[in-house]
């Protein structure tokens, strides 16, 4: 008598199971349930058919006919809701099939995240024909469509619709696109390429409620964006759909737990696909599913199989995006990597090695070589010999090598490289043509690097590309070790590229390595926190330790407190807080700094949310003495109380520290207000100073009192306290825009000159411009982060404690 | 012996990042990177005892906060021209916990 066997699932697992079991001549009875009103077809091909370069008759892989000639008994679109394994029945609403082998192959189901709205109409998945076609019918040219997840499926929904002219945002919680997939740089140059389709994407963005009435209308981020939408596609992952073994008191994990045959717990029962955990591990890829269903044919044919998860790899398939990712490629024990960046063509390769081995690949840009990669990543293959020239690929026969000249090579000619005279690429290159062969030259015919001079480097590199080795460069030192750019370069070219992240930066400037180091980290942030104020977002893991806890460490491991003294003044009030804290917390030193104000020595790490929201309940806040940034404003006591007093300064000083806190700068920043030339306030070895006189207030700046001590140069002079203010504040944004990183004003000055700085903050438009800017900055800086690390005091101890568990 | 104990979720740690766990034999710093690897590693510093926690993680390495040794998470050692090495230990990540091996805790008590 002929076997029954019934399949739960028509899906790509359990059609190509079927096709072994008819090929290798088994006999059985087979009856296949579906959920879906339809038979096998091919799943992945679903994008295509979204992006309208298929229809669904494309994609089938099992016809009428078929079924027909393997007389399976075909009950589609209905759902099996019960197995009853006793009796050896499963029964759909429609009725029940008994089995003498069942296989379980129910896929996965979408998960859906469970905000508010999650059940409006016009809220979809993405798994099945349905899905599809509600977002094909959604996606006319002018719709809005708003994909929710930023991995394989999520990006295929969103160029799909993208291509048939819906406005897509995609939205996605991680900082970078397809994480599980690829790194940050390849996840960078995604985006890029995505957004250049017109796809918005908005990384690290949770989402907090789907809006509409009656339908949706809008998502809404915890961050407080609204992205209006005609349609929501939720692809945030999956989960393997286990219900039915759930309720059949299978052994069920995350997913069906199957053995190497695909044998669940009750030996009549198979399952496969993406429903089934094999130890321990998930499957959400078809390449593995194949080899289960070879093995689950083989079983029931009852032959000897086994199933081995492979290694998988992934590709994107929307056309034209060209993406590789393969094998491990986290760092671990001995792992090293090798990089490739081609800034010109948009390329990233990164190859992780083992010993001898390599253990993973990621490219991005040309992945011509993936499956030869792939291939030795699985064959585990011996790559010493080759390992100098692997990630160049097998077709390598020598001579390329990473280009530092790459980057300024690939800007476009109307890309700025003199900011201060506007001077594009292409006018420089014109005048070198023109015989302009010395930096000199270029400087006199085009005035680029005439003026602060900060992108000689750049200049001479264009020089250097354009008349070849008949030019050397004077070269700089590099920034660090990852790049051959000095500083200057760097910023100037994160400005005139549009360069808005770290991956941005690290990718289009050819670093050498995967993440930077502990010396560029910290530079770039700092940069991209100062060009792109409202659109970068501040990496604290890219600050060093003071400002990230926001203390200054101390040689034991241990932190002060400084609280704000607004111009050093301060309120018995204010002492009292100051002194309650300080017994509280048991501070083991109470010290009146340099910079009139109270320092609070010694404060254990996991103290410090605590005794900032005492110090913020009294109304201080931080006094940002770690930070490069604002620190303080020395006054003295000025007309107020002073017989010499010329002007208010202390009033002054406090006008400026109100203004000026919170701001980040390249290196520490501190002020000084003197009431008459006296100078009690020792305001002309500040950064900045200020000495009042009857006449009105003479600003100077560049002056030093640490390692070197220096008088501030005189910059100028106004008649009012408005004047003063808006000169400071252009001032330190020329400063902020300009300096490279941990140089202070004096060195800074220095390199641009006092002319140059003293040019740009007299002329009324220019300062006007840069005062503006440096309030659009503070309007997103300018916040107390005592006041949002203290509301989270978990962050700050020790995740766990093992002393305790010792002692038992 | 080898004795792995849940301490933290993945996420209590941040990417790039370190957190540390309390012993009786001092504090020990684990790391997640910027790939959701995690090391274990004697939260001192051989060269003057700085919180190694505390530095700037970049690829497999940590940066000291006070002087700026670098280290390689995985084995310990300082890099470059610096001589010195910090205790390594075992961790594991499961199901989006971070287990570390506390196996010298009792070597500790049974010395
Ligand atoms: C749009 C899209 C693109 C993809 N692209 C790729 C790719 O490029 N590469 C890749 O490797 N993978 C890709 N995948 C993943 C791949 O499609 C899946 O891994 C594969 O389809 C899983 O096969 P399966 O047989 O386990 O499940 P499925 O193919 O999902 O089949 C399961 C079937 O079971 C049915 N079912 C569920 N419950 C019941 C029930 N109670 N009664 C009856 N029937 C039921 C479902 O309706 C479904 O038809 C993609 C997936 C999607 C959705
Ligand atoms: S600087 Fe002049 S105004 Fe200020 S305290 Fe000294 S003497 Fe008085
Ligand atoms: S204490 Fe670590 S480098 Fe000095």
């Amino acid at each position: 008598m002929k076997q029954k066997l019934v399949v739960i699932g028509a899906g790509m697992a359990s059609g190509r199971m079927l096709e072994h079991l008819f090929e290798a001549g088994g006999n059985f009875d087979v009856t296949l349930f579906n959920a879906e009103p339809r038979g096998n077809y091919n799943r992945l091909m679903l994008s295509p058919v979204l992006s309208g370069e298929k229809t669904y008759e494309q994609i089938v892989t099992h016809d009428a006919d078929w079924y027909e000639a393997h007389s399976v008994d075909c009950r589609f679109g209905e759902p099996v809701v019960k197995i009853d394994r006793e009796n050896r029945i499963v029964y759909s609403n429609a009725g029940g099939a008994p089995y003498d082998a069942l296989v379980i192959a129910t896929g996965s189901a979408p998960f859906i995240i469970p905000v508010p709205g999650k059940d409006l109409p016009g809220v979809c998945t993405y798994r099945d024909l349905e899905d599809t076609n509600a977002m094909i019918a959604a996606s006319a040219p002018g719709t809005k469509a708003v994909v929710i997840g930023g991995g394989l499926l999520g990006l295929e929904a969103a160029a799909g619709m993208a291509a048939r002219g819906a406005e897509v945002t995609v939205i996605h919680l991680m900082g970078h696109l397809m994480e599980r997939q690829l790194d940050p740089a390849a996840g960078y140059l995604l985006q890029k390429d995505l957004e250049q389709r017109g796809i918005k994407v908005h990384c690290k963005g949770a989402t907090k409620a789907i809006l509409g009435e009656g339908r949706v209308e809008a998502v809404l981020l915890e961050d407080g964006t609204v992205y209006p939408a005609d349609l929501v596609c939720m692809a945030v992952g999956i989960r393997p759909e286990v219900r039915l073994a759930t309720d059949a008191h299978l052994e069920v994990g995350r997913g069906i737990t199957v053995d190497d045959q695909m044998r669940t717990s009750d030996p009549s029962i198979f399952a496969l696909g993406e429903c089934v955990e094999h130890n321990g591990q998930l499957f959400g890829l078809v390449a593995p599913l194949y080899d289960q269903a070879k093995v689950l044919a083989a079983t029931l044919l009852e032959q000897e199989a086994a199933f081995q998860p492979v290694q998988t790899a992934t590709k994107l398939k929307v056309t034209g995006v060209d993406l590789f990712s393969a094998g491990d490629f986290a760092d671990a024990l001995g792992r090293e990597d090798i990089v490739f960046r081609d800034p010109g063509r948009g390329i990233y390769k990164r190859l992780v090695l083992e010993g001898n081995q390599l253990m993973g690949a990621v490219m991005y840009g040309d992945t011509a070589d993936g499956s030869w990669f792939f291939d030795l990543i699985k064959q585990r293959k011996d790559v010493s010999d080759l390992r100098d020239t692997l990630i160049f690929g097998p077709a390598f026969s020598g001579g390329a090598s990473a280009n530092p000249l790459a980057a300024v090579a690939a800007l476009p000619p109307e890309a700025e490289i003199c900011g201060c005279n506007g001077v594009c690429k292409g006018k420089i290159v014109t005048a070198i043509e023109a015989g302009a062969t010395t930096l000199d030259a270029v400087r006199s015919t085009t005035k680029a690097s005439a003026s602060c001079g900060t992108c000689t480097g750049l200049v001479e590199q264009v020089m250097a590309l354009t008349l070849g080795d008949g030019f050397s460069a004077n070269a700089n030192p590099p920034m660090c070790k990852c790049t051959d750019h000095t500083h200057e370069d760097v910023r100037r070219l994160i400005k005139s590229l549009g360069l808005k992240s770290i991956p941005a930066v690290m990718q289009e400037l050819g670093w050498r390595t995967v993440g930077g180091c502990a010396s560029c980290r910290p530079a770039l942030n700092y940069y991209l926190i100062a060009d792109w104020p409202t659109e970068y977002r501040d990496d604290r893991q890219s600050r060093f330790v003071n400002e990230r806890n926001h203390g200054n460490i101390q040689k034991d491991g241990t932190y002060s407190v400084v609280p704000r003294m607004w111009g050093g003044v301060t309120t018995p009030a204010e002492l009292r807080a100051i002194a309650d804290a300080a017994d509280r917390y048991a501070v083991p030193m109470v010290k009146v700094t340099g910079g009139q104000r109270i320092d609070l020595l010694g404060v254990k790490k996991e103290d410090l949310p605590a005794i900032w929201a005492d110090l913020n309940a009294a109304g201080m806040v931080s006094g940002h003495a770690y930070a490069k940034g604002l620190r303080t404003v020395k006054t003295c006591v000025g007309s107020e109380f002073c017989r010499f007093g010329t002007q208010d300064s202390t009033g002054l000083g406090i006008k400026l520290e109100k203004l000026l806190w919170g701001s980040w700068t390249p290196a520490k920043v501190k002020l000084g207000v003197s009431g008459c030339p006296r100078n009690c306030a020792e305001a002309t070895c500040k950064d900045i100073g200020v000495v009042c006189v009857d006449s009105g207030y003479e600003i100077s700046v560049a002056g030093a009192a640490g390692m070197d001590v220096r008088e501030t140069e005189f910059l100028c002079k106004v008649t009012t306290e408005a004047e003063v203010m808006e000169v400071i504040a252009a001032f330190t944004q020329l400063y902020r825009e300009n300096a490279r990183y941990l140089h202070r004003i004096y060195k800074w000055v220095a390199k641009v000159s006092l002319d140059w700085c003293r040019a740009q903050v007299e002329d009324p438009v220019t300062r006007r411009a840069l005062y503006d800017r440096f309030m659009l900055s503070q309007s997103v800086y300018q916040t107390d982060p005592w006041a949002e690390l203290a509301a989270k005091p978990a962050d700050w101890a020790p995740v766990a404690d093992l002393t305790l568990r010792a002692a038992e | 012996m080898t004795q792995f104990i849940d301490i933290a979720a993945l996420d209590d740690i941040p990417r790039q990042g370190a957190r540390v766990v309390k012993t009786p034999a001092g504090c020990i710093a684990i790391f997640r990177t910027g790939d959701d690897q995690i090391f274990a590693l004697d939260d001192r510093c051989p060269h003057k005892g700085g919180p190694l926690s505390e530095g700037i993680v970049h690829g497999a390495q940590v940066t000291c906060p006070l002087h700026a040794w670098v280290f390689d998470l995985n084995t310990g050692l300082a890099q470059g021209a610096d001589e010195g090495e910090v205790r390594t230990y075992a961790v594991r990540l499961e199901a989006g916990r971070v287990l570390l091996d506390a196996g010298f805790l009792a070597r500790r008590s049974a010395a």
